[in-house]
């Protein structure tokens, strides 16, 4: 007994190896967790976000270094009638398509959020424009408005609406109609899926008790649906507008930025510059020249859900 | 006033006949509570009556007005839930203060009736807090202040007191009570628990399987049952039940069963001469049995083993195996007794109740 107790003793007292030593203290385990994530945030946020604004300040083409410029390339593209095109397209294509966007899928959220027969069915099947790949959605969307084999040209045909073919994406502002409108149809089940999700939070309680104490269907949506809903609706348009403001492949697909460039965003434009025309450097001070807009919406939207959520 | 006729009510969920043919008449000024197991359909009633759900047959009538059709704002009733269903995100003024704003009120009458409710109810310190910032029971008295300001003609309490821990159950109770005599206002009250339904109710309906068992004042459920079901419900611990077979011997009324053969009393007997030769379902509160002495030869008694004794200070609650079968007897504190003693034990004779065995109805 005497013998086995002594040896517990030391083997308790005997140093354990270096290494694990230095992760039983709390900051080296920590940096040591964090390690992972560090070296994949950096190598694929960081870096090339850093390479993008020394990028930007150089003359580099395709196959060409190029030489520091300075902030020359931002000097050339603000003065770029096409690129002020561009930024006006991006503002109205974000704000219109927001709009619609949420409008509708608060509408759709709201009716999948009562009971009915195949409520499951339903608001999976919502989902799809979401699910789709955009490039093969958009595409069929583009026959679809195609000026030749459009089938909305045909409907409006037959029901005497026009007498010839509209040219869709061949005018300037039914072009911008057009994209806005398939960004609408892609975004909405997203807006409504989020938005369901937030009403399901709601206690049906609440509106009954709204019902009794003598509100009626729209004061009950205005004073306690909205409200409630608010947090997340504002994180669902954070995200939408992020994503809406820095669009490409809708338009790409849909017009390539034309007729004439009248349909450019901030992306489509800076592809163009960049691999379209091969120079990088104009391209990268494009795609930055989003970056403080982007930046301020996620500060403001940030700043005003804290609020919500404190209250 | 705030007279409730209920009429031939009937609620049907596609197959499930939730409430079957409920007609009750509630007086104004009374607090009437609803009470039965869940599923029984209960709170379905009371928020047919709220408005909140159709009415699939029947007619609900507030003085005298059909009010099948009226939408519940349209009612003059105000609803306590179970889980306050306060607004989470407005002040307790501002929920209080939400009926009467929508009803188009002036600010000064709804400042005065606030204060009022809230002084009431002494939440006038938190008028300006949120909800989160409340404890269970201040956010119970924030829903019923929001009942209170709008005077209503019938107030409905949806299991108010469910979600509140067992001490501030029964002091809530007591207010509740309180609140109810002081107000007026007629009040009809859901709730599982059938202490909070004897101790609240000028009368208490109670129900099973969407039908109503028995309608009446707390005593009356308590001393006359009107079927099994009613007398097992009413009543903490619950009445012990032993089925019997009735035979006669010597001109008296033996019940007899593996475990049990005692003389029926003249009073019982009466009733069940015509049950000779047949089963039915003897029962007898707890409380209504005590450790046999030379004072009980006249009280029907019968031998038990006990298993388990349960001190609860003021009572003694005793398991007992009866034969086959299982009894609990209320006794005196001061009984003497241990696990594994034989007894001999009482029954109160006046006390007995009897049940048909097949239609459980009391006999």
């Amino acid at each position: 007994m005497a013998i086995s107790a002594v040896s517990a003793t030391t083997l308790r007292e005997a140093p354990p190896p270096r290494r694990q030593r230095l992760l039983e203290d709390e900051r080296w385990l920590a940096f040591v967790l964090l390690v992972p994530t560090i070296v994949l945030l950096g190598m694929f946020i960081a870096y090339p976000f850093i390479r993008g604004i020394l990028l930007s300040v150089t003359s580099s083409r395709v196959g060409m270094p190029g030489d520091f410029v300075g902030l020359a390339n931002f000097y050339k593209i603000f003065n770029d009638g096409i690129f002020r095109t561009s930024v006006y397209n991006t503002f109205v294509y974000t704000g219109v398509t927001t709009v619609f966007k949420l409008a509708l899928g608060l509408w759709l959220a709201m009716l999948l959020n009562r009971n009915f027969r195949g409520k499951a069915f339903t608001r999976a099947f919502i989902l799809l424009p979401f699910i789709i790949p955009t490039v093969l959605s958009t595409f069929a969307w583009k026959w679809m408005f195609d000026p030749t084999f459009s089938v909305l040209n045909w409907l409006l045909y037959h029901f005497g609406l026009i007498t010839g073919r509209i040219n869709w994406l061949g005018d300037p502002d039914l072009a911008m109609i057009s994209i806005i409108v398939v960004n609408i149809w892609r975004g909405v089940p997203f807006f409504a899926i989020s938005l369901l999700a937030g009403l399901q939070t709601i206690s049906p309680e609440l509106n009954e008790a709204a019902a009794i104490d003598g509100a009626k269907p729209w004061q009950r949506f205005w004073h306690i649906t909205w409200p409630l809903l608010l947090p997340v609706t504002m994180v669902v348009v954070l995200f939408s507008v992020i994503q809406t403001f820095a669009d490409f492949q809708i338009v790409y697909v849909m017009t390539g930025g034309g007729p004439a460039n009248a349909t450019h965003l901030f992306a489509t434009y800076a592809y163009q510059i960049a691999i379209g025309t091969g120079l990088l450097s104009e391209g990268a001070a494009i795609a930055l020249a989003m970056f403080p807009v982007l930046f301020l919406v996620v500060i403001i939207q940030l700043l005003y859900i804290r609020r919500v959520e404190v209250r | 006033m705030g007279q409730v006729v209920l009429k031939g009510i009937n609620k049907f969920y596609e197959s499930v006949h939730a409430v079957k043919d409920v007609n009750l008449q509630i007086r104004d000024k009374e607090f009437v509570v609803f009470v039965g197991p869940s599923g029984c359909g209960k709170t379905t009633t009371l928020r047919m009556i709220a408005g909140l759900e159709a009415i699939s047959s029947g007619d609900i009538s507030i003085d005298g007005n059909v009010i099948n059709a009226l939408a519940p704002m349209d009612r003059d009733i105000a609803m306590v839930f179970q889980n306050y269903a306060l607004y989470p995100h407005m002040s307790v003024y501002d929920n209080m203060a939400f009926g009467l704003k929508m009803r188009k009120f002036e600010r000064r009458e709804i400042e005065k009736r606030v204060r009022e409710a809230a002084d009431i109810l002494g939440i006038g310190e938190l008028l300006k807090r949120k909800p989160r910032q409340l404890s269970g029971g201040q956010r119970q008295r924030v829903a019923l202040g929001r009942a209170i300001v709008r005077h209503p003609r019938v107030f409905l309490f949806d299991e108010p007191l469910s979600n509140l821990d067992a001490k501030l159950r029964v002091q809530m109770r007591v207010e509740l009570k309180k609140l109810h005599l002081r107000l007026g206002t007629t009040a009809i009250y859901v709730t599982h628990d059938q202490v909070e339904a004897m101790t609240l109710g000028d009368r208490v309906v109670v129900m099973k399987d969407g039908v109503v068992q028995q309608v009446g004042e707390p005593l009356e459920l308590y001393n006359q049952p009107a079927n099994k079901f009613v007398a097992g419900f009413i009543g903490s611990p619950a009445m012990n039940f032993a089925t019997v077979t009735v035979t006669e011997a010597d001109g008296s009324l033996i019940a007899e069963n593996s475990g049990l053969r005692i003389k029926l009393p003249d009073e019982i007997a009466q009733r069940l001469r015509g049950h000779v030769g047949r089963e039915v379902i003897l029962g007898v509160r707890p409380e209504d049995l005590t450790v046999a002495s030379s004072a009980d030869l006249d009280h029907p008694c019968f031998d038990a083993v006990i298993e388990v004794v349960e001190q609860l200070g003021s009572e003694i609650l005793l398991d007992m195996k009866v034969g086959e079968s299982n009894m609990v007897a209320s006794v005196e504190p001061t009984a003497r007794v241990r696990v594994a003693d034989k007894l001999r034990v009482a029954m109160r004779r006046s006390r007995l109740h009897v049940f048909d065995a097949q239609t459980e109805a009391a006999i």
